[in-house]
């Protein structure tokens, strides 16, 4: 009876619903004829991916730019979010005249599988029990999004995309893509990204996962059923890997010691400094729009993540013979995935003597930099499609 | 031209290149095949890789050390990696490029000599060049000053260069003959950027050029 009546005092707002019918979407639904076929052995039937496009396809389809998301962001881009009400994720990136002109471009962005904005998910109802997947979600991979993504592609009928375009998680599909479908990748931009997930980056993603599962509130994974709601182990996970997305220079530059709303410290465990209040509004933020369970899926699939392994441990046989030009972009003060990740990508491709720009850009804003503002970051990206495009020969949209 | 246009824009691009007598870009975009792949390491701005590119449709890739070129180069659309001429060539494969190019860098580098082992090890033709220490002003600043030499092509003082292994054409024919390198063709150009002829014996060269550019193969 308890967990009736919290199901009512606990509406279960946008999450679920969000999961089976997003808001200002596209939704394709691959049915017992089309099952995606996971790295664990698992084909998941039937399943749905939510998806965007912006722009106009081409007469010979060769313009589309896919578009793979970080952790937490999603297939709102270059739109209104539904959830938050706030601007796209990408809007500096993506859209009429900007670097991903979608005036140029025809973009795709989708959801990635596991997430919980709308492609099949630990938040999706199981269609076998008519309740959401919880736990029973079979664990994905970042080669299942990326498999996910090709059906998709498949089923708008493109068969080579002019880009591939992604950071962090995103960068590591976009990886992915050119490893598994050389032959459908014109150009891949990976940025701030790596080949595999480091034990510093694996051990911060379990520290966030371990946050989710001591809340009481996570029922075994089983909130949704139970009407409960992990908030604050969400939120704590939240707070926590806001930190490593920042860089210690920028925490410095915009908060410092500041105190929040107050002169004095007040003895006692308020968020007495601004950084500590901005971290707080961070994690309850977060988990308006986020399902816990999707947070423990999507940073297990990055864990996995090691496109070396798949290949012998060489990871230039990842690439081996590719005809992909890439533009691998870092940041100086990003410390998730320091330059030298990105750097042992360049040396990959080196050795196979694939087509590659590499370039580090000077910021203090840390691993988010690749979502922020930075100038130099657009110029980058707008050149290194303008010359692909130029090689390509691409005709213009419409 | 707009080159000077741009290098006064990137002050910290292209340390080790100079930033006048770029004559020698020319000298060594003539040498290079219409169509072939190229590798420039040290590319500075990418001024070369857009000749290159434009006139002779080859299939060109960069490295340059500097950050601001490197990101300047990839704005442009150009295939540029951040790197280092004596770390980073040990990746490439054997035979990876029909030319690698080292202009106005080898007196920049750590290892000159492995430098140009890798480099005839990826392309199948190297070419090089270099300012020439042998030329005569920096012969007779040496002799009557006994001051190490700045020249407008060499303006830095011995404190602040990057270029830390000078040669002469003659030491450079040396080396090359040590390591078994054959010269296919070899340009000098005097202080007006003008090639110095044919039929001049090559202490006339090491005389009289100001830099020098040499195409390179492996001898069979």
């Amino acid at each position: 009876m308890m967990a009736e009546a919290n199901l009512k005092s606990t509406p279960q707002q946008e999450t679920p619903r969000e999961a089976d019918e997003p808001r200002d979407s596209r939704l394709v639904r691959f049915g017992a004829d089309k099952p995606l076929k996971l790295d664990s052995g698992v084909d998941l039937s039937p399943f749905q991916i939510a998806y965007n496009t912006y722009g106009t396809l081409n007469a010979d389809r060769s313009n589309a730019v896919l578009i793979c998301h970080a952790l937490t962001m999603d297939h709102h881009v270059a739109n209104v979010h539904p959830v938050t009400g706030k601007p796209g994720g990408w809007e500096s990136m993506v859209g009429p005249g900007k670097p991903i002109d979608t005036d140029r471009y025809f973009v795709i962005a989708s959801n990635v599988i596991g997430s919980c904005m709308g492609s099949s998910g630990p938040a999706s109802t199981n269609p076998a029990t008519g309740k959401p997947w919880g736990l029973d979600f079979p664990v994905v991979t970042i080669r299942d999004m990326v498999r996910a993504q090709a059906m998709l592609i498949d089923h708008l009928g493109i068969d080579t995309l002019f880009a591939v375009v992604g950071g962090s998680m995103g960068g590591m599909q976009v990886l992915q893509w050119a490893a598994s479908y050389p032959e459908r990748v014109y150009a891949a931009v990976p940025l701030a990204t790596a080949t595999r997930h480091s034990a510093q980056n694996i051990a911060f993603h379990e520290v966030g996962r371990q946050a989710v599962m001591a809340d009481p509130e996570w029922s075994g994974g089983r909130y949704l059923i139970e009407g409960t709601n992990p908030r604050r182990g969400l939120a704590v996970a939240r707070m926590g890997a806001h930190i490593t997305y920042m860089s210690d220079a920028a925490l410095h530059r915009k908060f410092g010691r500041k105190l929040q709303d107050r002169n004095n410290p007040t003895f006692s465990f308020d968020a007495d400094f601004e950084v500590e209040s901005y971290l707080r509004y961070q994690g309850s933020s977060f988990v308006e729009r986020f399902d816990a369970n999707s947070y423990l899926y999507l940073t297990r699939a990055m864990d996995y993540f090691d496109l070396a392994a798949e290949h012998g441990g060489v990871l230039a046989n990842a690439f081996r013979k590719t005809q992909t030009r890439f533009c691998v972009v870092s940041f100086t003060s990003d410390w998730l995935f320091p330059t030298p990740e990105s750097r042992e990508i360049v040396h990959a491709l080196n050795a196979t003597s694939a087509r590659v720009s590499f370039a580090e850009i000077a910021t203090d804003k840390g691993h988010d930099a690749f979502l922020l503002d930075e100038p130099e970051l657009f110029a980058i990206v707008r050149g290194f499609l303008g010359g692909a495009e130029r090689s390509r020969g691409l005709s213009a949209a419409g | 031209m707009n080159m000077q246009t741009r290098q006064s824009e990137l002050p910290a691009v292209n340390g080790a290149r100079s930033t006048s007598g770029r004559v020698d870009l020319l000298v060594v975009a003539q040498m290079v095949q219409p169509g072939s792949r190229v590798l420039d390491v040290g590319c500075g701005d990418g001024e070369l890789l857009k000749i290159l590119t434009e006139t002779k449709n080859v299939d060109g890739r960069g490295i340059e050390i500097s950050r601001e070129g490197v990101n300047f180069c990839v704005a442009k659309g150009l295939a540029v990696i951040q790197g280092d001429a004596d770390t980073d060539l040990a990746d490439y494969p054997d035979d990876a490029f029909d030319y690698v190019i080292l202009s106005q860098t080898l007196q920049a580098t750590s290892h000159p000599r492995v430098v140009l082992e890798h480099m005839l090890r990826i392309g199948q033709r190297a070419i090089v060049s270099f300012p020439n220490f042998g030329h005569w002003k920096i012969r007779l600043m040496l002799l009557f000053f006994g001051r190490m030499p700045q020249t407008a092509n060499l303006p830095e003082t011995w404190y602040d260069t990057q270029n830390i292994h000078f040669c002469t054409i003659r030491d450079f024919r040396d080396l090359c003959e040590e390591l078994g390198i054959k010269i296919e063709t070899a340009v000098a150009l005097n202080a007006w950027g003008h090639k110095l002829r044919l039929n001049f014996p090559w202490w006339v060269w090491n005389l009289f050029g100001e830099q020098a550019v040499f195409r390179l193969s492996r001898r069979r």
